[in-house]
């Protein structure tokens, strides 16, 4: 454990050091705030429109960047200690390699979480002092399940991060997998879902199911259809209703969709090679 | 006394590839082996054998006494240092930082991270992040690292390259220090000579076998080199390039030099006879070196075993 926490208070320092976490919170504030403020520019005002419009762009703002900054974050964990040499080092320390990458979860994860935290939670703020007549304890509720979501998503990809990174041997090819993996969930996904939502023509009972495969749409569903008033704006989920999608349901398999491709990449490191 | 590394019959494969072949090796307490060969030879297989990074395809491997591979790696960890061949250590990290987490990693009292700092003379830069480090002071932190935790047993795979010559030395006195207290050091290098003054043994390896191991002296003496002697003086060059024996071989260097090369076992009479030659003004006495053991012993290889396998 002594040895999983050493691990997880270097990676967190890094990412201090080489001011991951502050560009992180930096973006993510940045724009929840011209989101916020723009929210009326679609339909010619400007200014602070409604609290569910902004909290569905805020989501959909997370949807494209919080898997990309968690990939992009994470996806050099092991490639680039061996690329470093460091690997090889630490392989001949006495700790196991589970400690290494759980270590490194950790941190990689506590680094993820404060950026989002303080990113949105700045963002919040200023609505809350900005807005005119913003209900706060909606406010509040909608801004917390819309950061801790957001973490949890960006474990998901994390570990996928992971998974891509003790898989291969070059730091390049990881980062072109990491790159492949988000456009695939974050893009051709909700096209291919599209198509077969559209061709399908009767019996489509199963289709929503097939939203579970998604961590992202795991997200939206969670967001979107956990808050009420967002329920006009909820786009391709609303396919999805009923009791089996319940936030609380749609958490868990989201906290899965952490544990398996983490799982995956624990056995994976464990049994190659040095 | 045990020995402190005990290789019997090993053999590493990789699918067809051969990295090592039956290797027969042993190491005792206190003594310093340095691991020559070409790229491929077989050095870092037998390093990573040791450190329980690879385990035997064939044979037994015991590292102060148990399997590297095995339930006694943990305990074996915590007593041996490594410096691996290539490593750039965390850029953002500062020399302290760096060294007092591979402490927090190996369990060992953390007070030790300045002693040793000042000790590879790094002192004055822990507090400076690792980029702003040269070459040289990257390689002393990893020297540091290995030393973490006083070690009975140290590995370094290519320790010296990129170093000036004084830091090669710095480097080397630094090895001898730590044998003086017991520790064994087992190094690899290419940079032959300057390894020969501080080693005790050297394990010669070509296409994963071993193809000679033992002290300078027994490498001489196996390989009877002939060993050069080189005689000055004013009328050296007429005197001396006709020998009886036909072994020697006299070449004359320049107007009033000239270098013989002479079997081990006739060295002393031609000595008495130099001695004996008016003349001659100096004599010096070259015996092979490292490198020329080196040559020979590995001449045998074919082609393909001596390039650049990985």
């Amino acid at each position: 454990m002594n040895a999983i926490l050493t691990i997880a208070g270097k990676e967190f320092r890094d990412g201090l050091r080489n001011r991951w976490v502050l560009a992180i919170a930096l973006v993510l504030a940045f724009l929840a705030v011209g989101i916020a403020w723009f929210g009326a520019a679609a339909s010619g005002g400007l200014g602070f429109t409604s609290l569910a419009t902004t909290l569905v762009s805020l989501a959909t703002l997370a949807v494209f960047l919080i898997p990309l900054i968690a990939l992009l974050l994470a996806y050099d964990a092991v490639v680039g200690e061996q690329e470093a040499g460091t690997l090889l080092l630490l392989l001949t320390y006495p700790i196991s390699r589970t400690q290494l990458l759980l270590g490194k979860f950790l941190g990689h994860g506590l680094i993820l979480g404060a950026a989002t935290a303080l990113g949105f939670g700045v963002a919040g703020g200023v609505i809350a002092v900005g807005a005119e007549g913003v209900p706060l304890g909606e406010l509040a509720a909608g801004m917390g399940l819309l950061i801790g979501s957001s973490i949890l998503l960006g474990w998901v990809f994390i570990a996928f991060a992971y998974l891509i990174s003790v898989w291969v041997t070059e730091k390049a090819r990881a980062a072109g997998l990491a790159l492949v993996v988000w456009f695939l969930f974050v893009l051709v996904f909700d096209l291919g879902l599209l198509a077969l939502l559209v061709s399908v023509k009767q019996g489509g009972d199963w289709l929503p199911w097939l939203l579970l495969l998604n961590p992202i749409e795991c997200f939206r569903l969670i967001n979107l259809a956990g808050f009420e008033a967002a329920r006009d704006y909820s786009g391709l989920t609303s396919i999805a209703e009923g009791g089996a999608f319940r936030p609380a349901v749609v958490t868990t398999i989201l906290v899965a969709w952490v544990l398996v491709p983490l799982g995956l990449a624990l056995l994976r490191f464990r049994r190659r090679a040095a | 006394m045990t020995a402190v590394i005990d290789f019997q019959g090993v053999t590493r494969r990789d699918g067809d590839l051969v990295r090592l072949d039956a290797l027969d090796l042993e190491v005792s307490e206190g003594e310093v082996l340095a691991l020559l060969g070409h790229n491929g030879a077989g050095k870092t297989t037998t390093m990573h054998l040791i450190l329980g990074l690879l385990s035997p395809s064939e044979g037994r491997v015991a590292v102060l006494g148990g399997a590297p591979d095995g339930a006694h790696a943990e305990t074996l960890r915590r007593r041996l240092g490594y410096l691996p061949e290539n490593v750039s250590f965390y850029a953002q990290l500062s020399g302290r930082e760096v060294l007092d987490y591979f402490a927090r990693l190996k369990r060992v009292d953390r007070g030790q991270v300045d002693e040793l700092l000042d000790r590879v003379g790094l002192g004055h830069a822990a507090r400076r992040r690792v980029k702003t480090y040269s070459k040289g002071m990257r390689q002393r932190l990893g020297l540091a690292q290995a030393l973490l935790g006083d070690p009975r047993l140290l590995l370094l795979d290519e320790p010296t390259t990129g170093l000036d010559p004084a830091a090669t030395r710095d480097f080397y006195d630094t090895v001898r220090g730590l044998r003086e207290r017991g520790c064994t050091v087992l190094l690899s290098s290419h940079v032959l000579p300057g390894v020969e003054p501080y080693i005790d043994r050297a394990l010669i390896l070509g296409g994963g076998r071993r193809l000679a191991l033992g002290s300078l002296d027994d490498l001489r003496q196996l390989a009877a080199l002939p060993l050069t002697v080189r005689a000055r003086g004013r009328s050296a060059e007429a005197d001396l390039t006709h020998w009886d024996d036909p072994r020697i071989a006299a070449t004359a260097v320049n107007g009033h030099e000239v270098a013989l090369s002479v079997p081990p076992d006739a060295k002393l009479a031609v000595l008495r006879r130099l001695t004996g030659t008016a003349g001659v003004e100096d004599i010096e006495l070259l015996p092979p070196t490292l490198e020329h053991l080196y040559t020979h012993f590995s001449a045998g290889l074919s082609p393909e075993q001596r390039g650049d396998a990985q």
